[in-house]
């Protein structure tokens, strides 16, 4: 019953209308409501407390929100498919770990290097849970859970004790979080790239299409031909390299990783892609408002100090964020269905 | 009959006729004794026989003791979770309540309550909250898996709100110290009394009664079940009332076990929880489960991980364990139906060599 709504945010083309206008559709995007949001938080901030938009404040701001971006914006690929996964937070930890423990085991190893085995080992770990999706028949919710706490207990029985700390790594490679662009931090810089790619991918491509589809009717878009199985264990893989790549970036921002690095993420991850309008069911939303939604929910916490707010109602704001994105999306969806009816009856 | 001996046969009754329900193609003993349930409890018996012979410490009173008092927040928030997997849905906020009502027990007592006042407030706190929950999922028809991710971080914000960074551990000894205290030379904790009632009382309502009844074709078809009648978003509301009642229950048990409360407590339970109800049995599309299934899977993952502990494998593998088995325990039944189903095929094939791979069963049929 629901309508699979494109990531630019047009409707599906009917029969009885011509193309929208562009404001319009501008009116009618997903992520609308998300980034007035992000706007309107940054507004009223910057008029409470000017030093919010300082250069120092926005860089913390982005050096925050951006190992959560790319993270959600590898969630949003995932669950577009109807599928979730929970254990980006171990996967995260796990890569940070190797990281680390790769730094120590070759010097001087190059920077690039280190980035791509990150990136190949969360792959391999994504595609464990593909495989065991996509094979096994079972929910991803389930299956990821359970990695969740086998990646976690990996991580755990590797790092033991052991900690590694920014004096093991290069100075180089910690730079990386440090130097700005244009007052872009260059691991920000990394995860905006990674995000348009990747949204230029599910919107541009054929397969990236095809992941809407699989998540709008799983069985239709098999009748319809679309190789499910395949294209549902390339967005887990996908995932995982999205991980792998923020678990580098993670050592690259913080002083020590260790056996419980990303702990808890996961629900900060999907939260951040629902209130981005990922339809937690699938077949919605788009990479981009899965990493506004990553940017809006970091910046919060930002935001709440700059106007001093008591730092113990932050995550109360941040539940009460999540229930209004899904409220929105709703109520969005009901008007959707609705203005449908009306264009059927009148086409009969 | 004593009382005991009455409450006895309930519960073996109580399993036997979950077992006889499922439409398994078996009938009579073999239903009861080789249903997903009963194997449950074979391989929980097994492991602890297993675990009595080769851990020297393992079968002693002590054991039975720390081994339910660590498992009762899980079983206690199991129960209600079994009834809302079963209808199809999922409550992930059900830890953040605890903590909720942790707090909130806290500061009411710092405050100077007594504890009778502090209880009741705390306890409907959570009723509130699971009320919230209900609304958002069974009035308004949003996700209960993207509301319950809302309402997790709401009420351990809440929590947070409450209480801050505090921690109050001045609670009456008299009580802290009854909920630790065992029932005689047995081990067994005084509490279980109380999580027995709840356990018997999802037990019941789950398997013996119309509302129960209905929870398994809500989980198996929810336009079906309007159509025969059910009240498919009363049923929903009041289960999420429920979990949000059970899970302040293990909040206030946790607070006084512990004889802490802390805006972070129970943090990260839900997926225990989860996990644990999966593991024994239910699925989480909806539609099948069942309590004894459930209490053994909890049991099974408790006494496994305090087996481990006492032959001091470190914490951390403890959860490669719980993952492995959650894994195992979904991936069993689908390897066994693929099995099952190549056989059948393959059997088919050699009877009627004519048919066409794909050919219909009727068609087959007939040509017997």
């Amino acid at each position: 019953m629901t309508t699979t709504v494109h990531p630019t945010g047009t409707d599906s083309p009917r029969p009885s209308s011509g193309r929208r206008s562009p404001l319009s559709a501008i009116a009618h995007l997903r992520e609308l409501p998300v980034l007035l949001a992000l706007v309107a938080l940054i507004l009223v901030t910057w008029l409470i407390n000017p030093l919010f938009l300082a250069p120092q404040g926005v860089k913390d701001i982005l050096l925050n929100a951006t190992i959560v971006i790319i993270l959600a914006a590898g969630q949003a690929i995932v669950i577009i498919t109807r599928n979730v996964d929970l254990s980006v937070g171990s996967i995260l930890g796990l890569v940070a770990f190797g990281t680390g423990s790769l730094f120590v085991a070759v010097p001087g190893i190059p920077i690039i290097v280190v980035i791509l085995a990150g990136m190949l080992f969360g792959a391999v770990l994504g595609a464990i849970n593909g495989l065991l999706v996509t094979l096994a028949k079972v929910p991803a919710l389930v299956i990821t859970l359970g990695t969740l706490y086998i990646f976690r207990g990996l991580n755990n029985a590797w790092a033991g004790g052991t900690q590694f700390f920014a004096d093991d790594r290069p100075q180089e490679f910690g730079n990386l979080s440090v130097d700005t662009v244009l007052g872009f931090p260059l691991i920000t810089l990394i995860a905006i790239v990674v995000v348009v790619i990747v949204a230029v991918f599910m919107s541009g491509t054929r397969s990236g299409r095809d992941l809407y589809a699989i998540g709008s009717d799983p069985d239709a878009a098999r009748v319809f031909g679309v190789p499910v199985t395949r294209r549902v264990l390339f967005a887990f893989v996908t995932n995982g390299v999205l991980a792998g790549l923020a678990g580098v970036l993670y050592t690259s921002r913080f002083n020590s990783v260790g056996a419980t690095t990303g702990t808890g993420l996961e629900l900060d991850v999907v939260a951040a892609a629902v209130v981005g309008g990922v339809a937690i069911f699938g077949g919605s939303g788009s990479v981009i408002g899965a990493a506004l939604g990553a940017l809006l929910l970091t910046t919060i916490t930002g935001a709440l100090t700059a106007v001093r707010v008591d730092k113990f109602w932050q995550q109360a704001i941040v539940g009460l964020l999540i229930l209004a994105a899904i409220v929105i999306d709703r109520i969005a969806a009901v008007r959707t269905a609705r203005r449908l009816r009306v264009s059927e009856s009148r086409d009969v | 009959m004593s009382e005991n001996a009455t409450k006895q046969a309930t519960r073996t009754s109580e399993t036997a006729n979950v077992l006889a329900d499922e439409p398994k193609g078996r009938t009579g003993a073999s239903r009861v004794l080789l249903g997903r349930d009963a194997i449950m409890i074979y391989i929980l018996l097994a492991f602890l026989v297993y675990a009595s012979i080769a851990l020297p410490r393992f079968a002693s009173p002590v054991t039975v003791g720390f081994l339910l008092l660590d498992v009762i927040p899980v079983l206690l928030i199991a129960m209600p979770m079994t009834l809302v997997i079963i209808t199809g849905e999922i409550d992930l906020s059900v830890a953040s309540i605890a903590g909720l009502t942790s707090a909130l027990m806290g500061v009411l007592w710092q405050a100077g309550l007594d504890m009778g006042t502090v209880l009741v407030i705390s306890v409907l706190a959570g009723v509130v909250a699971g009320a919230l929950n209900g609304f958002l999922v069974a009035v308004v028809g949003l996700p209960s898996l993207a509301v319950t991710i809302g309402t997790l971080a709401l009420f351990r914000g809440l929590a947070l709100v409450v209480i801050g960074d505090n921690a109050v551990a001045n609670f009456p000894p008299a009580l802290t110290g009854f909920f630790i205290s065992k029932l005689g030379a047995t081990g067994i904790p005084t509490v279980m009394i109380g999580v027995l009632v709840v356990m018997v009382f999802f037990g019941v309502l789950l398997h013996f009664t119309p509302f129960g009844r209905g929870l398994y074709a809500l989980g198996y078809s929810k336009e079906a079940a309007r159509f025969v009648g059910i009240h498919v978003n009363r049923s929903k509301f009041w289960l999420f009332v429920a979990t949000g009642t059970v899970s302040a229950l293990a909040g206030v048990y946790w607070t006084l076990r512990y004889s802490s409360a802390r805006s972070d407590n129970a943090s990260g339970l839900e997926l225990t929880v989860i996990a644990a109800v999966l593991l024994g049995g239910v699925s989480v599309f909806g539609g099948k489960g069942s309590i004894p299934g459930v209490i053994a899977g909890v049991l099974l993952i408790g006494s496994i991980n305090y087996a481990l502990r006492l032959s001091r494998v470190s914490d951390v593998v403890l959860i490669i364990v719980t993952g492995s088995l959650l894994i195992l325990s979904v991936i069993t039944p689908s390897v066994i139906s693929a099995i099952r189903r190549w056989n059948h095929d393959r059997r088919l094939r050699r009877h009627v060599p004519q048919a066409p791979a794909s050919g219909s069963t009727s068609a087959v049929h007939q040509a017997h």
